[in-house]
């Protein structure tokens, strides 16, 4: 009992990561209806980002990620301008399938030049606080993964709340909900879809620092975080940064549990066994439904 | 102040327009009657910089503004109540007007404006939390007008205000529509409802198949034989 107690603890504290990659490529996908499926592959760029400012420079990673998070930011914007700005101007459909050729094509680019310029090689920030544990009722609690888990709610929060009340927050929703209606406020619509890609950047980059804290990163990484950020997509639904965060909580205890009933082996196979019978059973996600973000 | 000229446009490889001219003095009433498909709404979209023209011009205060981003023209002082009312569903009624105010224009003084819509429409006060998807139609229309209203526009475009929405509730637009005249600003009203928007109108166009084919005081159009048989029906001869 203790130890599926702690491995869903465990499994919470990862799902808080899920939940912030995912709420980057939920906001992109929700506004401009364009998939990147080289999301992992920025999440890795920030944790590289991060490695490297402490393995040269001694940064703690907890102060880099508020460099990371503007650095993604900008590198997000650069991004926008060179590959995913042309794909916008086209209808619904199409974008999608060509944001889907743009984001392997950059994944793959990504990837080659990482394992070219780091090689392979795992890494991980080891930090002087890196070991050190809070036992609560017999549980462990590993702290560098707990304080991930507070950053990332206090991204999710800052987010929802500039969606909710800032003036260019309220113009994204607009836009993600019917960007005719938001060019007839007065809304550049393709500032707004800028600004949403941008965010949504710098938000897998911040989950990038936190993953290279309290886990690890290697070149290879990216496919994976996507696939992750998909499922809890998939799992709470589009529309609401809040309840996707909520969704990687879920998938994260979810592979935690399935690794002690079934089996270390399964932890993957769970994740893509609940998007199939999330996208079976309710297709519109299990927290929200479709449409703007609130 | 609005000066629409010979345009022509359309979508792909069906044009809608040929060669269309309207104009809208400065706090006028004027309304653009014509049956389904004749490009009235096109028109509008035109006008607003949502379809590019493939000739003529769209003037306002005497610059051309056809050329101008979609998003730029509502600062120049021009709003669009869209048919089907477009409103932002999934975001509160209050929420729905703010955004009217995004543009730099209005933007400082969108809390007066806010008062100001609710004195128009009291009935929208009391539900200003509640999900704009979730109001009836007459309600969504007045968010709609309310919207375009707190970019403190000088000319509003209306394009079918009445659609689908019970007689009562359309005296009571109309009659909102002649306050916002009394108080200076222009109105461009398209309407199906042929009757009551050419009374409200100091002018009138009539749309056909795109091109007009009437025009004049909105008293002398309601008598035109042609407009009378095709838009009155036969019994609106005897009247």
């Amino acid at each position: 009992m203790r130890l599926l107690a702690q491995q869903l603890l465990l499994g919470i504290l990862v799902g808080g990561l899920y939940g912030l990659a995912a709420a980057g490529l939920s906001l992109i996908f929700g506004v401009l209806r364009v998939l990147n499926v080289a999301h992992g592959e920025l999440l890795m760029l920030g944790g590289y980002a991060s490695f490297w400012l402490f393995a040269l420079l001694g940064v703690d990673p907890f102060v880099s990620l508020l460099g990371v998070l503007p650095g993604l930011f900008l590198l997000g914007l650069c991004l926008y301008w060179l590959l995913f700005g042309f794909v916008v101007r086209a209808h619904e459909e199409v974008r999608i399938k060509n944001s889907l050729l743009i984001g392997f094509g950059l994944a793959l680019a990504l990837h080659a030049l990482a394992v070219r310029l780091w090689t392979a090689d795992e890494r991980s920030i080891t930090t002087a606080y890196a070991g050190e544990v809070m036992t609560v009722g017999g549980l462990k609690l590993p702290l560098v993964r707990l304080a991930s888990l507070a950053l990332a709610l206090v991204l999710i929060v800052g987010l929802h709340f500039f969606l909710r009340r800032g003036r260019w927050g309220q113009a994204i929703r607009a836009t993600a909900e019917d960007w005719e209606a938001a060019l007839l406020m007065g809304i550049d619509v393709r500032r707004a879809y800028l600004l949403a890609f941008a965010i949504g950047t710098a938000l897998a980059g911040a989950a990038g620092s936190l993953v290279s804290v309290g886990y690890s990163i290697n070149p290879s990484i990216g496919l994976e975080w996507t696939l992750k950020a998909l499922i809890v997509i998939v799992l709470a639904g589009m529309g609401s940064i809040v309840g996707t965060f909520f969704g990687g909580l879920v998938l994260g205890a979810a592979e935690a549990l399935s690794a002690v009933v079934v089996g270390g082996p399964y932890r993957e196979v769970v994740g893509l066994v609940i998007f199939f019978c999330v996208l079976v059973a309710r297709p519109e996600g299990l927290f929200t439904s479709r449409g703007a973000f609130r | 102040m609005l000066d629409v000229r010979d345009v022509r446009a359309g979508y792909g490889d069906v044009q809608v327009l040929f060669g269309v001219s309207v104009a809208v003095a400065a706090g006028e009433i004027v309304a653009l009657v014509g049956p389904n498909g004749a490009g009235k709404t096109t028109l509008l979209r035109a006008i607003v910089g949502l379809l590019p023209l493939r000739r003529g011009s769209v003037s306002w205060e005497g610059r051309p503004i056809h050329a101008a981003p979609a998003h730029s023209i509502v600062e120049q002082g021009i709003a669009l109540v869209p048919e089907g009312r477009r409103l932002f569903a999934r975001m509160t009624l209050e929420e729905n007007l703010l955004l009217g105010a995004f543009a730099p224009r209005a933007l400082g003084g969108r809390r007066e404006g806010l008062e100001r819509v609710f004195e128009i429409f009291p009935r929208l006060a009391e539900r200003r939390r509640q999900l704009a998807g979730s109001l009836s139609g007459g309600e969504q229309q007045m968010v709609a007008i309310g919207r375009a209203l707190m970019s403190r526009p000088r000319l509003l475009l209306l394009d079918e205000p009445s659609l689908g929405l019970a007689p009562r509730v359309v005296e009571g637009i109309l009659e909102v529509l002649r306050q916002i005249h009394r108080d200076g600003v222009g109105v461009f009203l398209v309407e199906q409802n042929v009757q009551a928007s050419l009374a409200l109108a100091d002018r009138g166009y009539v749309l056909e198949n795109g091109r007009i084919s009437g025009a004049g005081s909105g008293h002398d159009l309601l008598r035109d034989p042609h407009v009378r048989q095709a838009y009155l029906g036969p019994l609106a001869m005897d009247r």
